[in-house]
């Protein structure tokens, strides 16, 4: 699967966050932000980097339909990958 | 909600006194459609055709087989995201090189590759840097933070693609016979509307950026199709929750001031002018190809897959002689099947649930 996943900013230290996607605990790179964000903020994440602000209310949302997706693309996941692929759901190229 | 839309689509619909083709360009899209049964809610005489918008299924032969050729160097490392790792070259894919012997890891974001890199200063680490517009702007970040850590030992090698331009030259190929697009939302999230805008002006034909759920999906055929019904061609968003209009300069501007435009191979389907991005001269001490540049052939598909068309949107999975027979998602042929958002592996995936 190639999704950008939304995920809530727990805490920030300049260009790093943590955020929380699925009750996980995960850091990313605030880099590509072109606005500011806080503690609370919803940001879709692709490959470790925030990359957009998302409107609270539809990222929850999107946050379901998303783990719906990638609970089906598990199903289909080479074993072999499948350690590195089981908390975030993917390791992927994100395409659309 | 979803029946008003449905309801609504029905009666623009019955305007139209012809088939409508609409191409959803993006893999997660056809992904969704497949998933939320789409086609079960749209009315007959509409047709969703599948797009060039899997990243892992449009990397050519060649490409992986040079990247496999790179694994077998002793001093390399090669990390890539995990969905790349089944990909057929010519004859093997990385899994099978990682297999005999090749040092190549699966990593979650490109930083992770850094961090390798960071690690084992005595080798060569090598992003697989494969993705579209969503991703390009990430790898660019990360090699912005090799250049001020001073991590000399990371290399990329880039077979990234770009949409807008892709699209562009299959709508002039003539081959694609869409009325209209659904278009990417996460790729659209970082370069927002105006770089689509030749769909409307020079092939007058109506797009729409639509998000990935199903009432998205519908509103944004039902858009395509309002346009259509009132004679306009316009680009609209319809994931305006994600992307917006001017999409993330930021990231456009990084990915701009690494990348600069190149041809790309495209797997299926053959050069497209302008749809690649290979860094620029000045960063070309990050580029592998620059340090090791294996002379690997252009491999062929193999005879009997139909990716290309597939990826085309001439074809859907179901029209190629071996979908779900020689094909699989455990031993497949084609690309297409191999990443969960080909079109391929979609249609097989849902296949008896809601297809067609
Ligand atoms: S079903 Fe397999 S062989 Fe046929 S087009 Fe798809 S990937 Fe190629």
């Amino acid at each position: 699967m190639c999704l950008a996943i939304p995920s809530k900013i727990v805490e920030i230290d300049n260009f790093r966050a943590m955020v929380d996607v699925y009750g996980a605990r995960r850091e990313i790179n605030l880099m590509l932000m072109p606005e500011e964000v806080g503690i609370g903020d919803y940001v879709l994440v692709h490959a470790g980097f925030a990359i957009q602000k998302i409107e609270q209310e539809p990222a929850h949302e999107a946050l379901k339909v998303i783990s719906a997706l990638i609970e089906d693309a598990g199903k289909e996941i080479d074993p072999q990958n499948a350690s590195s692929r089981d908390m975030d759901g993917d390791s992927s190229t994100g395409s659309g | 909600m979803i029946n008003k839309v449905a309801h609504k689509i029905k009666e623009l619909k019955s305007a139209i006194n012809r088939t409508v083709r609409l191409m959803e360009v993006c893999g997660t899209h056809t992904v969704a459609i497949c998933r939320h049964g789409i086609r079960d809610l749209l009315p007959e005489g509409i047709k969703l055709l599948s797009g060039p918008g899997c990243p892992v299924c449009v990397t050519s032969i060649r490409a992986v087989d040079t990247i496999i050729a790179i694994s077998r160097h002793k001093d390399v490392i090669i990390t890539t995201f995990g969905d790349m790792m089944r990909v057929p070259g010519g004859g093997k894919s990385l899994s099978n090189a990682k297999s005999e012997g090749s040092d190549i890891r699966i990593v979650y974001s490109p930083l992770d590759a850094l961090k390798i890199a960071k690690d084992n200063r005595g080798k060569k680490v090598v992003f697989f840097a494969a993705g579209f517009e969503t991703t390009a702007p990430l790898v660019a970040g990360t090699i912005s933070e090799a250049e001020h850590a001073g991590i000399d030992n990371f290399y990329i090698y880039s077979v990234h693609k770009t949409i807008p331009p892709a699209l562009k030259a299959l709508l002039d190929s003539g081959d694609v016979l869409a009325d209209g697009f659904i278009l990417p939302g996460h790729v659209s999230a970082i370069i927002g509307k105006a770089p689509y805008n030749f769909i409307a002006l020079d092939y007058h034909k109506p797009s729409v950026i639509t998000g990935f759920d199903a009432i998205d999906i519908l509103t944004g055929v039902m858009m395509i199709l309002e346009q259509i019904v009132n004679g306009k061609a316009l680009v609209e968003n319809q994931y305006t929750r994600v992307v917006k209009d001017e999409g993330n300069l930021k990231a456009v501007s990084i990915m701009n001031e690494y990348f600069e435009p190149s041809d790309a191979q495209w797997r299926g389907i053959g050069v497209l002018s302008g749809s690649g991005l290979e860094l620029r001269s000045r960063f070309k001490h990050r580029d592998i190809l620059s340090v090791l540049n294996p002379d690997v052939p252009e491999g062929k598909e193999p005879e009997a897959c139909s990716c290309g068309d597939v990826l085309k949107g001439i074809k859907l999975p179901v029209d190629c002689g071996l979908f779900g027979k020689a094909c699989t998602p455990e031993e497949p042929v084609g690309a297409c099947m191999v990443s969960s958002e080909g079109s391929c592996a979609a249609y097989y995936r849902y296949m008896g649930i809601r297809i067609v």
